[in-house]
């Protein structure tokens, strides 16, 4: 059996065959091509097939099709603008080495991105609970955290030095 | 960039410049073995055996054949493939050979292993195939233990192999020990088992194999840490030329070990590729990496030590038994485990008698493979007790213990047989523990109310191991030396080839740093090129921390050689002796006020070769190779841990964990320090989480991570690190091997720590992982 499917994927639209037992993160990855997002463990647990739907993090192995039609489907792939520059979140990971392997990294960006876009307020702990929530086998996690930290530290400066420059 | 902002004295190596593998990595543009896709690519699955140990009456796959998309179906016989063979040059009475075929012929030894395996359309069509497969087994009393293996009239795993045992080894046995620990003041004792662990790359293993007509080669793109010796297995398991087949490594996901071997289903795969002149892509799912993959660190350890009155180590007798599963794995063998510990026991100590007798048994789980400090973590853990355990019965502190046995000249020749270079074991000490008492830890301890511990862990991480040191091992294939090739274009920018291989060490910026510095060229000039053997001669790849050590040594060494090449025909064009020249530091020869850039000289060499000295070949390469001569370089390092006990489950919580570290010259320092972090994560994780288990059948009990328990954020600590820095005297760079050590230290510290946590309960614990229950009873009885 085959199912029609509609997916918006980074802002892009998508019409696809596909048959239903296929997930998510198979549809993504190799019938779009959008290999930044990574399997590691097919059950839900590892994170590093973490991609937001409507904003939020979701793990892209527990997912079909099907749930997702309509939907805003955001993947690694839409973070860097076109040109290749990284965004804020990626260059702070560079900084603080938050990535050795690399193969974590995709799903800890978008659980990061999506989370700080719900809390942009989130302290450290906070953003180690929710780092908490994805695995990664080479850094010991702290690098990530202060990735993620000094990010949302930037992007509240920049927002109050946004205001102040509107009131002043 | 600007570049000044990131080097350090003007030097690259030394500073923490960008990661170059960064901005794919993070744009999700790397690409990993799974990330290929071929045109007309099939997708393999392997039947996997349902019994730990039973004969096969028969396979049979008509029925796989029938289900739609799948498009072939190979057992053993259908791909007659040879056997992998790992050897040690050692006498029957050490080492018993056994073969492992790459599908399972006539008998399975573990569950999970390969019988046969199913290619289809997609892979959810090869997963439909395994349900259809029918293979009719003849169970067999299953061997699941060391000591059941080792039982008197137990089942054979190997039948060659007697006793189920694969190694046997005393390599050293001092004269006189027994007096020495008959007349010993004091004798103390650790009996510990350490658990089954995964390395856990959070990529498992895949590849993707086709046969290509035109270069009548058969493409191999796997996540290897030895793709030249995948080549070589390869090519004779199919048999093939080894010009017929091409390796090549794309990013990986982290190996730790478990990659440095060579796969069955790697092999299996390329085969049914070559069958069916088709790309074949087989990638490891969860479960099989959990239960079917490369396992290790399942280890039994009986060990005294002797002390004198006054605290003096004077022996170490050890009985080590390694439970290496069901076959030994190609290079290293199931002696990888057992002789680690042999060679390396007497630590950092300055220990006058030394007998070990060590061994690898076999049993009917799945096999064994190096991984990250390979039984280092384990006997520097027995080391550590036996210290904390004498300090007790001394009376002593155990810091002081250490501080008195440690050794503090160098070279140091052990009772082991090994030459120490320089180091700064008491150094590391001292800081580590002036650090938690400034930090106000010890005053923690003493609250009354808390159940708090402190422990330490002081060792050293031989890095670079050369032939020589693999050759001591008497292994029959001796890895050590890297080979490296450098060639300068046009523009002035290099390549480099490199036979080791990054898989998240940091290769690509490393190496390119330690070249920038010998040719002054910014380090984005310099491209690193790895993982394919059409164009690395030869290598070993990534273990053992041999990788700057030897590796760098070998890329330094072809980049001062090019760069001598560069005067010469600067020299020549410049009508001067070689002796007045001098790279410049910023991409150029000088010569007094005369400077070519090299550029210019690149123009000569490729495009006006006429112009060249006489004799010179047109072109700018450079080869040049390097070798560990002596025992290798030792990194050290002392680990210090804050724990603190939860007395309603159990648990344990780390408060503070503090690495002073010493790897010689650090190439990067944030890659340092995030190798020890990494490394430190997992060294916790084998301490207090991780471990895979089977029931009396020999059935996996851990197949997903809601059994295998990876620690995750809530329960890795932040470190601290502070770097102390004994230059390594013969690397290129002073450079001492840094992958490992943060692995090797944590269990130590972490043990060390929670038996001080529960000083005041009579109970000392051993194993890892600590059970919980055995700390939850300790503090119940001790209150
Ligand atoms: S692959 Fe989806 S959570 Fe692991
Ligand atoms: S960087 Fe390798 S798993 Fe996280």
């Amino acid at each position: 059996m085959i199912q029609l499917i509609e997916l918006t994927v980074n802002g892009e639209r998508h019409d696809l065959a596909v048959e239903p037992r296929r997930t998510l993160v198979d549809v993504l990855r190799h019938d779009l091509g959008l290999t930044g997002t990574h399997v590691g463990c097919e059950h839900g647990i590892c994170g590093a097939c973490t991609v937001l739907v409507d904003g939020a993090p979701v793990r892209a192995c527990l997912m079909f099709p099907a749930q997702v039609e309509g939907a805003d489907i955001r993947t690694v792939e839409s973070l860097a603008a076109p040109d290749g520059t990284l965004n804020d979140l990626q260059q702070c990971f560079s900084a603080h080495h938050g990535l050795q392997c690399g193969f974590c990294t995709p799903g800890f960006l978008m659980l990061a991105e999506g989370y700080l876009a719900e809390e942009p307020d989130a302290t450290k702990e906070e953003i180690r609970e929710v780092v908490a929530s994805n695995l990664c086998r080479c850094t010991g996690y702290q690098t990530i955290v202060e990735a993620i930290d000094d990010c949302a530290v930037r992007r509240r400066a920049a927002l109050q030095q946004q205001l102040d420059g509107s009131t002043a | 960039m600007n570049e000044a902002a990131f080097r350090k004295d003007g030097a690259w190596v030394g500073a923490s410049v960008p990661r170059r593998e960064d901005p794919r990595l993070l744009a999700g543009r790397g690409r990993f073995v799974d990330d290929i896709t071929l045109p007309g690519m099939l997708h393999a699955q392997f039947v996997r055996s349902t019994e730990a140990h039973a004969e096969i009456r028969s396979v049979d796959l008509a029925e796989v054949r029938a289900v739609p998309g799948v498009v072939a179906a190979f057992d053993a016989a259908d791909l007659d493939l040879r056997d992998i063979t790992a050897l040690l040059d050692r006498p029957a009475a050490e080492f018993v050979p056994t073969a492992m075929p790459v599908l399972a012929r006539d008998r399975v030894r573990y569950v999970g292993e390969p019988v046969a395996i199913v290619v289809a359309r997609d892979p959810y069509a090869a997963e439909d195939g395994l349900e259809a497969a029918v293979v009719e087994y003849a169970p067999l009393e299953p061997v699941v233990s060391d000591t059941a293996a080792l039982a008197p009239g137990a089942p054979l795993v190997h039948a060659e192999a007697a006793a189920n045992t694969l190694v046997d080894v005393s390599m050293f046995a001092t004269e006189g020990i027994e007096e020495t620990f008959a007349e010993a003041h004091t004798v103390v004792r650790v009996q510990t088992r350490t658990g089954r662990q995964n390395a856990l790359p959070l990529e498992t293993r895949g590849v993707v194999a086709d046969w290509d007509d035109r270069d009548e080669q058969l493409r191999v793109q796997t996540c290897s840490q030895v793709p030249h010796q995948v080549r070589t297995v390869l090519a004779r398991c199919v048999g093939l030329d080894e010009k017929r087949v091409r390796v090549t490594v794309p990013d990986m996901g982290g190996g730790f070990g478990q990659k440095c071997v060579v796969g069955r289903e790697e092999i299996a795969a390329a085969a049914a590729a070559l069958r069916l002149r088709r790309p074949v892509k087989w990638i490891e799912d969860r479960r099989d990496a959990l239960t079917a993959s490369f396992l290790a660190r399942e280890q039994r350890y009986d060990v005294r030590a002797a002390f004198s009155a006054d605290g003096e180590i004077l022996g170490i007798d050890a009985d080590v038994v390694c439970d290496m599963g069901a076959y030994s794995c190609y290079p290293f063998t199931a002696g990888i485990e057992p002789l680690m510990a042999s060679a390396e026991m007497p630590s950092v100590y300055t220990v006058p008698a030394y007998r070990v007798r060590a061994r690898a048994v076999t049993t009917n789980k799945a096999p064994t493979a190096p991984y990250r400090g390979v039984s280092r973590p384990q006997y520097v853990m027995v080391v550590e007790r036996l210290f904390e355990k004498a300090a007790r019965a001394l009376g002593l502190d155990a810091v002081e213990l250490r501080r008195r046995n440690l050794i503090t000249t160098f070279p140091y020749t052990g009772v082991n047989a090994v030459t120490y270079d320089p180091g700064s074991y008491l150094e590391s000490l001292d800081l580590c523990e002036a650090t938690l008492r400034e930090e106000g830890w010890f005053d923690r301890r003493a609250e009354p109310g808390r159940v708090v511990g402190i422990g330490f862990a002081c060792f050293s991480e031989r890095t670079g191991y050369g032939s020589g040191a693999f050759a001591q091992r008497r292994m029959a294939v001796v890895p050590g030396f890297d080979l490296s090739q450098i060639t300068m274009d046009l523009d002035g920018t290099v390549a480099v080839t490199t036979g080791t291989l990054s898989h998240g060490q940091s290769h690509e910026t490393t190496m390119a740093q330690i070249v920038a510095d010998r040719l002054g060229l910014p380090y984005e000039r310099v491209k690193i090129v790895q993982g394919d053997t059409d164009r690395i001669t030869y290598g070993w790849g990534s273990f053992a921390s041999r990788s700057i050590t030897i590796g760098g040594s070998a890329v330094a060494a072809a980049s001062v050689k090019l760069g001598e090449r560069l005067r010469e025909i600067a020299a020549h064009l410049l009508g001067t002796d070689l002796d007045s020249t001098a790279l410049d530091g910023d991409g150029g020869v000088r010569a007094g006020d005369r400077r070519l850039s090299y550029a210019e000289l690149a123009d000569v060499a490729y495009l006006r070769s006429h112009l060249l000295p006489k004799g010179l070949d047109p072109g700018l390469s450079a080869t040049a190779s390097f070798d560990v001569d002596g025992d290798g370089t030792f990194s050290n390092a002392t680990h210090g841990v804050v724990v603190e006990l939860d007395p309603g489950t159990g648990g344990v919580r780390i408060l503070r964990y503090v690495c002073v570290e010493d790897c010689g010259v650090a190439i990067h320092p944030q890659v340092v320090e995030g190798q020890a972090r990494g490394g430190i994560a997992q060294g916790i994780a084998g301490a207090l989480f991780e471990q895979v288990t089977y029931d009396e059948a020999g059935q996996p009990q851990a197949p997903s991570f809601m059994e295998y328990k990876v620690p995750t954020a809530a329960e890795i600590p932040d470190v601290r690190i502070e770097h102390l820095e004994t230059p390594c005297a013969f690397t290129e760079s002073g450079a001492k091997g840094a992958g490992e050590g943060g692995t090797i230290g944590a269990p130590a510290a972490v043990l060390n720590a929670v038996n001080d946590a529960l000083r005041h309960t009579g109970t000392e614990l051993d194993d890892t992982p600590i059970p919980r229950e055995s700390i939850f009873r300790a503090l119940e009885v001790g209150r």
